[in-house]
């Protein structure tokens, strides 16, 4: 496991736990009370450090090395039944952006997300999560197809940002994301997309129109990175904790802006201590929007789903 | 003076397509790379060379065996063969070669459509046979995948075709061509339908094939090491003058680059086809 700088309190408490069953186990002595009590320390200090994150400690945590990744929800919700699908049928099979069929319960869904890896080789094969134009062709092919069949749509969101790449632009990156968000305004099959990590600008949006828009705890999702921002707008990479705080990127800030429709709770200690507890809570969430969505028409998921993004926008008339 | 009799006179080694066998005959089957296996244990294998994993050639039998469910089903429009309306003459005529084809593959002619149980639920088939004059489209072929489709359409069935080709039939010239056209437009009505329609591209799918109904699945599938392409590999590099890449135009290739939703080995065939459909028709998945 790894630590962020602000976990490292937790990391002291738990290798102090180690340590004294480890003691109890080599030696007569009963530890058992000590134990206890570290526990209940550690317990202690997990909810002081999480019940006061600051913006930029759940963008670090959003972006956490133990986070779990799509595959890793989908692989979880759907076991066996899940069927991956490939490819743009234009030039590639990006593999930055995953779609497939699985099964929750009875139902079929077409499920589509970025996707991060989980060690360097994995994270270059996986383009650290950022599609070319190919990527979010395929996810639009899936997306299609399951309109076609009259199945639900799944989007997991993760990404850093699209590839920023020479190959990306000759190939119409802006093109490509504008073409999914317009399509996926019109989509007559309910759409369901959770934000589970980063949710980057166009490159999120891409995959992020959708009738029910979850956040998961300890994520984000903005028009830019703090960092970009940062740079951008204070002209130094310093001034990224002020620059997510001035974003207002949490999943609390969104929901308060009316961005997003729901929040899913992490359990204690975030996503990666307790990837089981963080499947559970997403496959729930993603059940009870499915069975918000369900009963409604083709032209009520469409409309209302368009009357949601219409109301977005703040100003003086 | 000795070396000349190793030069090859004739440039190429010419096999004449009717001579082309799709399923080894005989007790022992040697493999491209030099594995030696049983006959039974191939068919046994799913035609598989179980050493190196080769994916030998089949046709449409043993197609149709390993996808329908006791090797049981009924053979569509099994009489219709071709004309020649060209009254078309190569090295020999359209005719006589169509009837040495017959005679030797007791075929009628490239394609054979089918219905039948896979794991207990209707399917439509056609299959491509690659022995009957290079598994080449011309009326015929379009003419059984299209009533094939419109069998899929009348009786609310899934659609498969599995592709093996060299393309457009040349005897018959631009009617040949124009089964591009046909099938595609059985597709759409398939597609309007929404019936889901799988095309698997076996080892060859080329030419008129690729440009018309092995690219247009709802999903795209293919078995490993296959050939796959519009324009053949020598076409390409003549063309170009360039080297191509090790892996060209082989299913691989074509993932790579988009064009298959997958690649599944000929054992785990008939599992993921039937997976597909039970999750594209929303229905409970088949054990």
């Amino acid at each position: 496991m790894e630590y962020l700088d602000f976990e490292l309190p937790i990391k002291e408490l738990e290798e102090q736990y180690d340590r004294a069953c480890n003691i109890g186990e080599e030696s007569e002595v009963d530890v058992t009370a000590t134990c206890k009590q570290i526990e209940k320390k550690l317990k202690e200090k997990k909810k002081e450090i999480y019940k006061n994150l600051t913006a930029w400690q759940r963008v670090q945590l959003s972006r956490h090395p133990n986070r779990p990744y799509t595959l890793d929800y989908i692989n979880a919700i759907c076991g066996d039944t899940f069927l991956e699908l490939h490819g743009d049928r234009s030039v590639k099979d990006d593999k930055a952006m995953i779609g497939g069929l699985g099964k929750i319960g009875d139902q079929s869904f077409m499920f589509v997300g970025q996707q991060k890896g989980f060690n360097t080789k994995t994270r270059q094969y996986r383009n650290f999560g950022m599609a070319n134009p190919e990527g979010y062709r395929k996810a639009l092919r899936l997306m299609k197809s399951a309109e076609k069949f009259n199945l639900p749509v799944v989007c997991f969101v993760d990404t850093p940002g699209a590839y920023p790449g020479l190959e990306a632009e000759e190939r119409g990156q802006g093109e490509a994301i504008a073409r999914n968000i317009m399509e996926m305004t019109r989509l007559s099959v309910p759409i369901i997309v959770v934000i589970i990590g980063e949710g980057a600008s166009g490159g999120a949006l891409g995959i992020g129109v959708g009738n029910k828009v979850l956040m998961l705890e300890n994520t984000w999702y903005s028009v830019i990175s703090p960092e970009s921002c940062s740079s951008i707008l204070w002209r130094s990479w310093e001034y990224k904790e002020t620059a997510a705080e001035a974003l207002k990127l949490t999943a609390e800030d969104m929901k308060k802006q009316k961005l997003i429709d729901e929040i899913v709770k992490e359990p204690l200690g975030g996503a990666h201590s307790d990837r089981e507890g963080t499947f559970k809570a997403v496959e729930k969430s993603i059940l009870k929007s499915f069975e918000e969505l369900k009963n409604l028409s083709k032209e009520d998921l469409i409309s209302s789903r368009m009357d949601k993004y219409l109301d977005m926008g703040v100003y003086k008339d | 003076m000795a070396a000349a009799w190793f030069k090859r006179t004739q440039k190429g080694i010419q096999t004449p397509t009717e001579e082309k066998k799709d399923v080894p005959k005989g007790l022992w089957y040697k493999s491209p790379t030099g594995k030696i296996v049983d006959a039974e244990q191939l068919e046994s294998n799913f035609y598989v060379s179980p050493e190196d994993g080769y994916h030998v050639r089949i046709g449409s039998n043993e197609y149709f065996q390993i996808l329908f469910d006791d090797n049981k089903y009924k053979e569509l429009d099994k009489g219709l063969s071709a004309k020649d309306p060209l009254s078309f003459k190569d090295t020999k005529k359209y005719t006589d070669r169509l009837k040495t084809a017959q005679d030797k593959t007791g075929l009628k002619d490239a394609v054979r459509t089918a219905v039948g149980k896979s794991k207990g639920k209707e399917l439509v088939i056609a299959c491509m046979d690659f022995k009957f004059i290079g598994g080449s489209m011309g009326s015929v072929v379009g003419e059984k995948i299209a009533r094939a489709a419109d069998y899929a359409i009348q009786n609310n069935l899934p659609f498969m075709i599995i592709s093996k080709s060299g393309g457009a039939r040349m005897q018959e010239a631009a009617l040949s061509l124009m089964q591009l056209a046909k099938t595609s437009v059985k597709l759409a009505q398939l597609a309007e339908a929404k019936l889901p329609y799988i095309s698997l591209c076996t080892d060859p799918t080329t030419g008129g094939t690729t440009a018309s109904f092995a690219m247009l699945g709802d999903i795209n599938i293919s078995e490993p090491g296959a050939l796959i392409g519009f324009a053949g590999p020598r076409v390409v590099k003549d063309t170009t003058g360039k080297d191509l890449p090790k892996d060209f135009q082989t299913s691989e290739f074509l993932k790579e680059h988009g064009f298959l939703d997958f690649i599944t080995k000929r054992s785990e065939l008939k599992n993921k086809v039937n997976l597909y459909l039970d999750l594209i028709q929303n229905q409970p998945v088949r054990a």
